[in-house]
Formats: C-alpha cells, sequence, structure tokens
C-alpha cells in the first residue's frame, strides 16, 4: 500500500518562508557590514517571494477549497489573503523600525530569522484544519515572539517583558491544550472539519454537550490570550512597553491576524453549531474589553502603554463581529458579521502600524518616543508627521472618513442586525471613552508647545513615504470602503 | 406664427432683465466687499453704483412693461424639492412689484452717490459700498419674490445688512448697543412672521403666492384651536402672525424702539434704509398679502389701532427731541403708521402711494440732516445749529421742500398721500377706525409742527454754532442727489389719479367690496386741479397750516415758551420726552429678564449640571475608574496569571450554571 504524495504546491507559501529563513541564517554567518544590509534586503526578498507563492496558489486555485497533508491544512481565501496581509505587515514594519534597530544595535541576523520564523508560524495557523497544526503554528510564533521581546537582553524591562510573556504565554498554551483533549475527547478527532460534523451530530447528547462546551471554555481562554482580550490581556501593557518599540510594532500587527484566523478556525469553522454557546462567552470578553481597555487607556502617560490599552479595546470591538453571525441557529448573516470582524482586524493592523511605525519614526538615536509629552507641539517641529498622526489616532477613533469609522459601523451594524442592541449602545458608549485619549494625542501635538528637549527629527525617506502611505490608505479605505469589504467578504464565503 | 416667435424672444429678453435688476446690485456688492482691497476706493464706488445705475435703468423698463399690462409670475430655479413641496427661487413682477423695484433702485442710487461725498474720509468706504450694493439686492429680491420663502430670506437678508450698517462704526458702544437692539426687536416679529409662513405652509401645503390666494377663499371658515380653548379663524392668525412680522420690520408700536437707535448708522444708510426702503417691507408685504388680510376683519382691525397709535404718539416724541437724526426718525415712525393705518382701512393703493411719496420726501429731509452733520463738523444737536440758510443754501432748500411735503402742504406730494389716507380712513367701516380717524387727522398737525420746528431751529435765527468752525455748503455729490430727490418730493404726487384713484395696481391688489373706500373715492375724483381746490378747503390743510404756525411761534417769536410749556405740562412733558419709558421697560423687563435667565441658566444649568455633573462628572468618574482598574495592573505575574486562571472560572460559572439554556 502505497500513500499518495499530499499536494504540495498548495503550501508554497510556508515551503518557500521556510527555505527563504533557513537559508537567510546561512548567509548572515557569512554577512559582513555593521548594517547588515545584505541580510535585510534578503530578508526583503524572502517576503516578496512569499508573497509571489502566496498570490500564485490564491490565482493557482482560483479560490477553491483545498485540503492537503491529509486533510491537515487547508488553502482557502481567507487563509491566503490573510497570509498576503501578515506578510506586507512583516515588511511594514521591518521597513519602518530599520533604523531605529541599527541604532540599538538590534538589527542582527537572529532577529531578521525570528521575524520571518513568526510569520511562518502565522501562515501555519492560517491554514490549520487540525487542532495540532494550529497548536505547532501558535508555539512557533509565541517562541519567536518570547525571544523577540528578550532582544535587548541587557534591558532589564525588555527581559521582565519577555519572561511574563512566556510564563503567561505557557499558561495560556496549556489551557488551549486542555481544551484540545476535551473537543478530541468528545468527538474522537483532531481535524476541524471532522470535528464540525461530530458536533452536528452530537447535538442531542446533553452530557457530551456539556463536556464540549467545557471544552470550548478552555479554547476560548487560549483564544483570548492570544488576542489580548479582558481578563486574559494583563501581558499586553507590559510586553508592549517592555519590548523595544520595533518589536512592539511586530507584536502588535501581524500576530492579530493570526489571531483572528484562528479564531474563525476554531469557532466558525469547528464549533459553529455550538455559536449559541461561545457568542455568550464571547459577548462577556468583547464588553470587559471594551470597558477595561478604554477606561485604563486614559490613565496612561506611556504611548506605547496607551495603544496596548488600546488594542485590548479594539480586539472586544473585533468580537462584537464574530459574535453576531448566529442568532437563534440562523446564520443568514452569518457572511456580513464575520466579514466585518475581518474588515476591523485588518484596518486596526493597518492602523496599528501606522501608529507604531510612528513612535519609530520618530525616535531617534539614544531618544525613545513613547511618552505622551513627547508629542507635543509636533505640528510645530514637523507638520507631516503630524497629520498622518492625526490620521492615524482619528481611524484609531473612529471619526469619520477614516476607515477606522467605516470598520466600527460594519461591526455595529452585523451586531445591530443581530439584535443586539444593547451591546452596539455599549460599545459606542466606550469607544465615546476611547476617542478621548485619541484626541489627546492630536491635542497635545496641535495645540501644546514643544518640550525644549525635543530632538529634531532624524528619520529616513524610504520610511516617511511609507507611512504616508500608510496614513493616507487609511483615509481612502475610509472614503471608498467596498474594496476590502468585498475581499473580506469573499474571503469569508471561502470558508 | 411670428408673433407668437417675437413674443416668446421678448420674455426670454424680460427674463433676463429680471435677473438682471437684482443681480447687478449682488455682484457690485461682491466686487466692493471681495475685492474692494484691490478696486480702490473710487473703484469700489464706481463699480457699485454702476451697478445700481444698471439695475435702476431695467427697473424702468419693467415698469414701462408691467404698464403695458404684462405680469410675469414664475420661478427660475428651483432651490429643493421635499416631498410635495417645492421650494423656488421666483418672480411676480406686476404693478406692484415694479413699482417698488423703481423706487428702491433710484433712491439707492441717489444714495450710493451721496455716499461719495458723506464717506469720504471714513476708513470703511468700500466696505459701505458694499452694504449698501447687498442691501439693494436683498430689498429687490424681497419685493420680487414670488413666494414666501424668498420673501422671507430677502425679509432677512435686508435685516442682516441693516446690522451691520447701524453698527457700522463698530468701534463706537452706542452702535454696538443700537445694531443689537436692532437684531433683537427684529427677531420678536420674524418669529411671528416666520410662524404665519409655517401656518400657512402646514394648512395650504404651498409656500407660492398664487396658489396660496387661490385657495384663501376656500379658508376663510376655517378654524383652528390655539392653547385649546376657544376656535381662532385661521386666517386670522395667519394676518396677525405675519403682521407682526411688519411689526418688527416696520417699526411699528410696540416694536418700534429700535428705529431711533439705529440713527447710530451712517446718515446715508438711516435715509435709505430706516426711512425709504427697508421699514417700508413690512407695508409692502402686507399690500401683497391683501387677499389674505381682506378676508380677516380683526386682523385688519388690529392693523388699523396698532397703525393709529404708532402714528399719534410717535409724532409726539418728535415734538420733545433736539437730535436733528432722531426728529427725524420719530417722523418716519409717525408716517409708517399713516401707511400701516391705510392698509388697515384696505387702502392698499394709498399706503403704496404714500409709501413712495415718503420715499422721496424722506430721503431728502435725511440727506440734507446729514449735509448739516457734515457742514458742522458732525455735530447732530438742533440747539448748537441755527442760522444756517445763509451757509448752506442748497440743503436748505431742498430740506425745505422736503418738509412742505411731509407737513402735508398742497401741491406736494406729502399732501396727496397723505389726505387719501384721510378720507379712506374716514370712510372705513373697519373696527376702530373713528380712533384711527381721530389720530391721523391730529397727527397731521403734530407733523407740522414737529418738521418746521427743525427748519426753524435749524436754519433760522442765532446761529449757536462754534463760530471758530463756520460750516460750509457740501459737494456737488451730496447736493445733487438732494435736488434729484427733491424733485419727486413735488411732483410725485400728482401721480395720485393714476396710482391711487385710477386702475393702476389691478389685480396686484385685492379689496373686498365691502371695504372699498379708494373705489369708492375715485368715484367723486375729477381731476387733480379739483382735488387741490378740494384739499384746501378741508381740515387737513388747515391744521397743517396751524402746525407750520405754531413752530413758528414757538421757534421764531417767543422762543422762551416752549421751555415753558415744558416746565408747565411736567410730568407729561417727561414722559413723551422719554418715549413713553419703553426703552427702560424693555430693557429692564427682557434685557434684565433675559440676562437673569441666561445667568441662571449658564451658571446653574450649564456650569454645575452639564458642566459640572454631566460632562466633567463623567469625565471624572472615568478617569477615576481608571485609576482603580490601573491598580490591577500590579505586574505581579502571579496576579496576572491568576487574573487568567479566574477568568477561566468566571466563564465556566456563567457556563455551566447561569447561562440561560435554549
Amino acid at each position: 500500500m502505497t500513500t499518495p504524495l499530499p499536494d504540495f504546491a498548495l503550501a508554497l507559501p510556508e515551503i518557500v518562508l521556510l527555505a527563504g529563513a533557513c537559508a537567510l541564517l546561512i548567509f548572515d554567518l557569512f554577512a559582513r557590514g555593521e548594517r547588515r544590509e545584505g541580510s535585510v534586503r534578503f530578508a526583503g526578498l524572502v517576503l516578496l517571494a512569499t508573497a509571489a507563492a502566496t498570490l500564485f496558489v490564491l490565482l493557482g486555485t482560483g479560490g477553491a477549497l483545498a485540503y492537503t497533508f491529509n486533510g491537515l491544512y487547508v488553502a482557502d481565501v481567507m487563509a491566503l489573503l490573510l497570509k498576503l496581509g501578515a506578510t506586507l505587515a512583516v515588511a511594514l514594519a521591518l521597513a519602518y523600525s530599520r533604523r531605529y534597530l541599527h541604532d540599538r544595535g538590534l538589527l542582527k541576523g537572529e532577529l531578521l530569522a525570528l521575524l520571518l520564523f513568526a510569520l511562518l508560524g502565522m501562515m501555519v495557523m492560517m491554514s490549520a484544519n487540525s487542532l495540532l497544526t494550529l497548536y505547532l503554528g501558535l508555539e512557533l510564533l509565541s517562541l519567536c515572539l518570547y525571544s523577540l521581546v528578550a532582544l535587548n537582553r541587557d534591558s532589564p524591562v525588555s527581559t521582565e517583558a519577555a519572561m511574563k510573556y512566556f510564563v503567561l504565554g505557557a499558561l495560556a498554551s496549556g489551557l488551549l491544550l486542555y481544551g484540545m483533549s476535551m473537543i478530541y475527547g468528545a468527538t474522537g478527532t483532531l481535524t476541524i472539519t471532522e470535528v464540525a460534523r461530530q458536533v452536528a451530530n452530537l447535538q442531542a447528547n446533553s452530557a457530551q454537550h456539556g463536556f464540549l462546551v467545557f471544552g470550548v471554555v478552555f479554547l476560548i481562554a487560549g483564544l483570548a490570550f492570544k488576542l489580548g482580550v479582558v481578563p486574559f490581556h494583563m501581558w499586553i501593557p507590559d510586553v508592549y512597553q517592555g519590548a523595544p518599540t520595533a518589536v512592539t510594532l511586530v507584536i502588535g500587527t501581524a500576530p492579530k491576524l493570526a489571531a483572528f484566523a484562528m479564531a474563525v478556525r476554531l469557532l466558525v469553522n469547528g464549533l459553529l453549531d455550538l455559536a449559541a454557546d461561545w457568542q455568550q462567552m464571547l459577548v462577556i470578553l468583547s464588553v470587559l474589553s471594551m470597558a477595561i481597555g478604554n477606561i485604563t487607556a486614559i490613565a496612561q502617560t506611556n504611548v506605547k502603554r496607551m495603544l496596548a490599552y488600546s488594542t485590548i479595546a479594539h480586539m472586544g470591538f473585533m468580537l462584537l463581529g464574530l459574535l453576531s453571525g448566529v442568532v437563534g441557529g440562523n446564520w443568514l448573516n452569518a457572511a456580513e458579521a464575520y466579514a466585518a470582524a475581518m474588515f476591523y482586524t485588518v484596518v486596526y493592523v493597518l492602523m496599528s502600524l501606522g501608529a507604531f511605525g510612528m513612535l519609530v519614526h520618530l525616535s531617534g538615536k539614544g531618544f525613545e518616543c513613547e511618552r505622551l509629552e513627547d508629542l507635543k507641539g509636533l505640528n510645530r517641529r514637523s507638520p507631516w508627521q503630524a497629520f498622518i498622526m492625526l490620521l492615524l489616532m482619528f481611524s484609531l477613533a473612529g471619526v469619520p472618513p477614516t476607515a477606522g469609522f467605516y470598520a466600527k459601523l460594519s461591526v455595529l451594524s452585523a451586531t445591530v442586525a443581530a439584535g443586539q442592541i444593547w451591546l452596539a449602545v455599549v460599545a459606542v458608549l466606550l469607544s465615546l471613552v476611547g476617542a478621548f485619549y485619541y484626541l489627546r494625542v492630536v491635542k497635545l501635538m496641535y495645540f501644546d508647545d514643544p518640550a525644549e528637549t525635543a530632538p529634531a527629527l532624524e528619520g529616513e525617506r524610504d520610511a516617511r513615504v511609507l507611512l504616508s502611505a500608510n496614513g493616507l490608505a487609511l483615509l481612502v479605505i475610509g472614503i471608498v470602503p467596498q474594496p476590502l469589504m468585498g475581499l473580506c467578504f469573499v474571503a469569508i464565503k471561502s470558508l | 406664427m411670428a408673433g407668437a416667435l417675437a413674443w416668446i424672444d421678448k420674455m426670454i429678453a424680460m427674463k433676463t432683465l429680471y435677473l438682471l435688476v437684482p443681480l447687478a446690485p449682488l455682484a457690485g456688492a461682491l466686487a466692493a466687499g471681495l475685492a474692494g482691497r484691490a478696486l480702490g476706493r473710487a473703484g469700489a464706488h464706481r463699480v457699485t453704483i454702476l451697478s445700481v445705475l444698471v439695475s435702476f435703468l431695467a427697473s424702468c423698463v419693467v415698469l414701462a412693461d408691467v404698464l403695458q399690462g404684462n405680469v410675469f409670475n414664475g420661478g427660475v430655479y428651483t432651490w429643493l424639492t421635499s416631498g410635495e413641496t417645492r421650494l423656488e427661487i421666483g418672480f411676480l413682477v406686476d404693478r406692484l412689484s415694479a413699482l417698488m423695484m423703481v423706487v428702491v433702485t433710484f433712491v439707492s442710487l441717489m444714495v450710493h452717490v451721496y455716499t461719495i461725498g458723506y464717506m469720504a474720509e471714513d476708513p470703511g468706504y468700500q466696505r459701505f459700498f458694499a452694504y449698501i450694493s447687498l442691501f439693494t439686492f436683498s430689498m429687490l429680491m424681497l419685493v420680487m419674490s414670488n413666494n414666501f420663502l424668498q420673501l422671507f430670506f430677502g425679509w432677512e437678508a435686508v435685516g442682516v445688512v441693516s446690522y451691520f450698517l447701524i453698527g457700522f462704526w463698530y468701534t463706537r458702544p452706542s452702535a454696538i448697543f443700537a445694531s443689537l437692539k436692532a437684531f433683537l426687536v427684529n427677531r420678536v416679529g420674524d418669529f411671528g412672521f416666520v410662524l404665519g409662513i409655517a401656518l400657512i405652509l402646514t394648512h395650504f401645503g404651498t409656500l407660492d403666492y398664487a396658489a396660496v390666494f387661490a385657495q384663501a377663499p376656500a379658508a376663510a371658515g376655517k378654524t383652528v384651536e390655539l392653547f385649546g380653548g376657544a376656535p381662532w379663524l385661521l386666517l386670522s392668525v395667519i394676518c396677525i402672525c405675519l403682521f407682526v412680522g411688519a411689526m418688527g420690520k416696520s417699526a411699528q408700536f410696540p416694536l418700534h424702539v429700535w428705529l431711533p437707535d439705529s440713527m447710530e448708522g451712517p446718515t446715508p444708510i438711516s435715509a435709505l434704509i430706516h426711512a425709504a426702503t427697508m421699514v417700508t417691507a413690512g407695508i409692502f408685504m402686507v399690500a401683497r398679502m391683501s387677499p389674505l388680510f381682506e378676508l380677516s376683519p380683526s386682523a385688519l382691525s388690529v392693523v388699523l389701532v396698532i397703525g393709529a397709535i404708532t402714528a399719534i404718539f410717535m409724532g409726539l416724541v418728535a415734538l420733545t427731541q433736539f437730535d436733528i437724526k432722531r426728529v427725524i426718525a420719530y417722523s418716519t415712525l409717525s408716517q409708517l403708521g399713516y401707511m400701516t393705518v391705510a392698509l388697515g382701512a384696505s387702502a392698499y393703493s394709498a399706503a403704496i402711494f404714500h409709501l413712495m411719496t415718503h420715499a422721496f420726501f424722506k430721503a431728502v429731509l435725511f440727506l440734507a440732516a446729514g449735509s448739516v452733520i457734515i457742514g458742522l463738523h458732525h455735530e447732530q444737536d438742533m440747539r448748537r445749529m441755527g442760522g444756517l440758510k445763509k451757509y448752506m443754501p442748497w440743503t436748505y432748500w431742498t430740506l425745505l421742500i422736503g418738509a412742505i411735503a411731509s407737513a402735508g402742504i398742497p401741491p406736494f406730494a406729502g399732501f396727496f398721500s397723505k389726505d387719501a389716507i384721510i378720507e379712506a380712513v374716514k370712510l372705513s367701516q373697519t373696527p376702530g377706525a373713528g380712533f384711527a380717524y381721530l389720530a391721523v387727522l391730529s397727527c397731521v398737525f403734530v407733523t407740522a409742527a414737529y418738521t418746521f420746528r427743525l427748519v426753524f431751529m435749524a436754519f433760522h435765527g442765532e446761529p449757536r454754532f462754534d463760530a471758530a468752525h463756520p460750516p460750509h455748503e457740501s459737494p456737488a455729490v451730496v447736493t445733487v442727489p438732494l435736488v434729484l430727490l427733491a424733485i419727486p418730493s413735488v411732483a410725485s404726487g400728482w401721480l395720485i389719479g393714476r396710482v391711487v384713484f385710477g386702475d393702476y395696481f389691478g389685480s396686484a391688489i385685492a379689496v373686498a367690496p365691502a371695504h372699498a373706500n379708494i373705489a369708492h373715492m375715485s368715484g367723486e375724483y375729477h381731476g387733480l386741479w379739483s382735488y387741490l381746490l378740494h384739499g384746501v378747503s378741508a381740515p387737513p390743510f388747515w391744521l397743517a397750516l396751524a402746525g407750520i404756525g405754531t413752530a413758528y411761534y414757538l421757534y421764531r417769536v417767543r422762543t422762551d415758551l416752549p421751555k415753558r410749556i415744558a416746565i408747565a405740562l411736567g410730568p407729561l412733558y417727561a414722559l413723551i420726552e422719554r418715549k413713553y419709558g419703553f426703552d427702560e421697560l424693555y430693557q429692564w423687563l427682557f434685557a434684565g429678564g433675559a440676562r437673569l435667565l441666561g445667568a441662571g441658566l449658564w451658571k446653574g444649568g450649564d456650569e454645575r449640571t452639564i458642566d459640572g455633573i454631566l460632562v466633567n462628572g463623567s469625565a471624572r468618574l472615568v478617569g477615576w475608574s481608571s485609576g482603580v482598574v490601573r491598580l490591577f495592573q500590579t505586574g505581579y505575574i502571579y496576579q496576572y496569571a491568576f487574573a487568567m486562571i479566574f477568568g477561566v472560572l468566571l466563564i465556566m460559572t456563567w457556563f455551566l450554571f447561569l447561562a440561560p439554556r435554549a
């Protein structure tokens, strides 16, 4: 009996990326020069090749659902689009932070390799069709991120943050694994599509159902840790603040896409029939996150920490989309709701890239731009950067006509369509609270006098151009949201 | 076929002309206002005068066309359509509006020219020209409108330009106060006006004049219930609301208080806006709405009584004032009262006729007073004038013509228009007509007395001004408009046979058969000459002569008497001199009350409740909870882990025990 060879072509992006990352490790051994220009360029090429491979698969399959590796791996439009997005996010993060990393002596081969492996982990998560594949991708991603946070190992703050992240991450992994084992116990399979079939048949049996729900609680705990929603959010502020800003830029962006994919794989692909149960859990997490994230952000004086709390609030808001899909066993609106959540996540990643990217951009040699007062009078010092930051803050606050507004609007309309009016009201009120701290940044930039100690800006040109494009993209998406929304819709439909 | 084509061509040409009339001054205003610096002073007055001249000539052509019997009523632009309601910019050009157009553009043209001399030294020269051209545009839009919305637009636009111009010298506190007062008092009137328009829209479903007038007879018996009490006649409510607007704009008692204060503005403005044109907007509006007012006897009665009160009581105040412009301002109030009385007596044509003659002679009076003011280096107190006749002959003679016309001496213009009004009131059966007749008749005496008091005090007798700075005659740009305005002050009255007793207005004005006083009078009209002879034998003429004689006696012969009369009359004189205390009352009751209310709302409502509790309170609450929540973020890893485990427990408990089972 011969086992037929799996279809490797579907996993081409991962294969290219893995090969590239390994090659980079070797290349870097022989690379010379302090700036590591060769290695950075090499990493850039690898990212480009990965993106090309992803596009190739996307065009090759034409968006058809395809499984390979005995159903462990799935290639659908959502996975491929998210992979493209994550590759772009990592590439942008690298471009924004090159000078920053170099100034601090962090631009080493290890960093580049860790970045690429983290991306590989995300991609595996996005294409996982088995609980084990999912777990594998998650651990690969997490381990890379732990080391990235600790990259500046001489900084006590960074090492402490890495330690916390690692210990709590391990705990979360444990919870997730425990949940997975229970799902396996209840259904006898690890393949997500198979789990879905079993769950659909198991409905009548109430003992099994209880067992499954028990597992779902743990699954959601692990998922919530990855998304960073309350009460599994404690690591976020410490890690965001403690890590070098360039690393925060990586942690705060692309992995959110992976976490979203993980949520969709587990909850939508696997456990849609239990939606009535997990939706209620998400309600609790969502409301708590929006409340605690927005309210605590107000008291922060550190921009990174403030943005960390803002992440918590935004992820809570995104959950509103995920929990509005199924109403009383009817999933007519599900595609709209999940597409809204995906749109929200993508837009959030763009905003987060811009905001942290701007902080990196404004930091100079021996100067960290991370306190609120560092932004004082930015308009006087560099008006264009202040304007881009204004766009980013408006978008984060959800002011029309930016993308952040449309994202909030589409999620809210999904929530309202699901009949959860009170949730929508709470979300809007808490967003209003959130608007305060985003607008405070604008006020500081435009109406306050610059601090005397503020150093001159030294950011390089290519990063500035990319940041401007990033900020303006939010405006363009806000005005013409349909193309991106359409892509999200197609992605969700392909599940 | 060819005839039809020619007719269509002519229609298009006329429509362009109609558009030209208001748009030319608008273009002038924009040019002078936006590019005033680039145009320079001479450029600004050239462009605005040219634009008003174009407008005036076009108006004359329109009038000539209208006299052929052509009437235009149509939209030129649909602003928006909401449901069934179309909001349009449209023109109704008939004999009423054409006459108004000519009067407005003529007086405006004269004032534009006059301003060159009057404002020569002023730094705000271009701004001033921009304003008066803008005013001309607004007034023309008001007059030419064929619907209530555009009427309201013009109404508010003239109001706002009036506000700008009263406060033109915005560094003077008194000017700021006066402009604010005019604005606020007009707000009261406009509130009534907009309510009236809203009622029309609600009950007739359209704002188009013709459509409303067509439906009005059917709505004559309709009633509405206000305050849940007794039913009110719908048309009476509408008409009284509209008339409240007219009371504000035309400064009728008790909303008259802003007009005397508006004299804080430059004198050309007093002539153009606060005597000849804008203040007559209310009169024009009521005449335009005659098909509605004719259906409501009670509204007519209100109009009649309010007009009579204004005419006599404001005339009395004019006798006690010493500021030359204020005397003329009170005279304006009194004359507006005459027009309102005429409206109340259904003598719309007489009202419009008086509006026209008054526009000319009052413009002369104001501009001549302005000439005196420049000649005396901005002295306005008549007690420091006297004997100006020999220094300023042109000013004197033109002002004298204006004064005679105003006093109502034949054959000057004022005589005809005023006499027609008095006759009509005498014949009127509207409730209140008896009182009104008494008021307008005695007011003839008062009018002549205060007008000639002004003449004698300012131009005759001993000079009382500072001899070191003798007055000088004003330049030609000032005297030429005076002369040009003096001519119609004499001659415009001779048109009475055509305008009032002829069938000039035709269908533009509707008069119910029961109120056909003017028609009755025209039956007895046998030409200008016999009307003059009749007038000379009637009491108004003798009353006017008596008024002039009294003024002569008191201010030329026994100059000590006025003071003694004032002392003898004591409190009565004080009451009149203080304008019956309306200023003080309003100041105390409305201004003070509003300020008290405002302070209460501001301190108690805004600062304490909204800011203190709602805004800052919620901000403080959020800030406080932010501080509390922050405490959970201790930095200890075991607490973080505990939070996670606790979270799992929480959700599980919720699931296994508390969640509602589907």
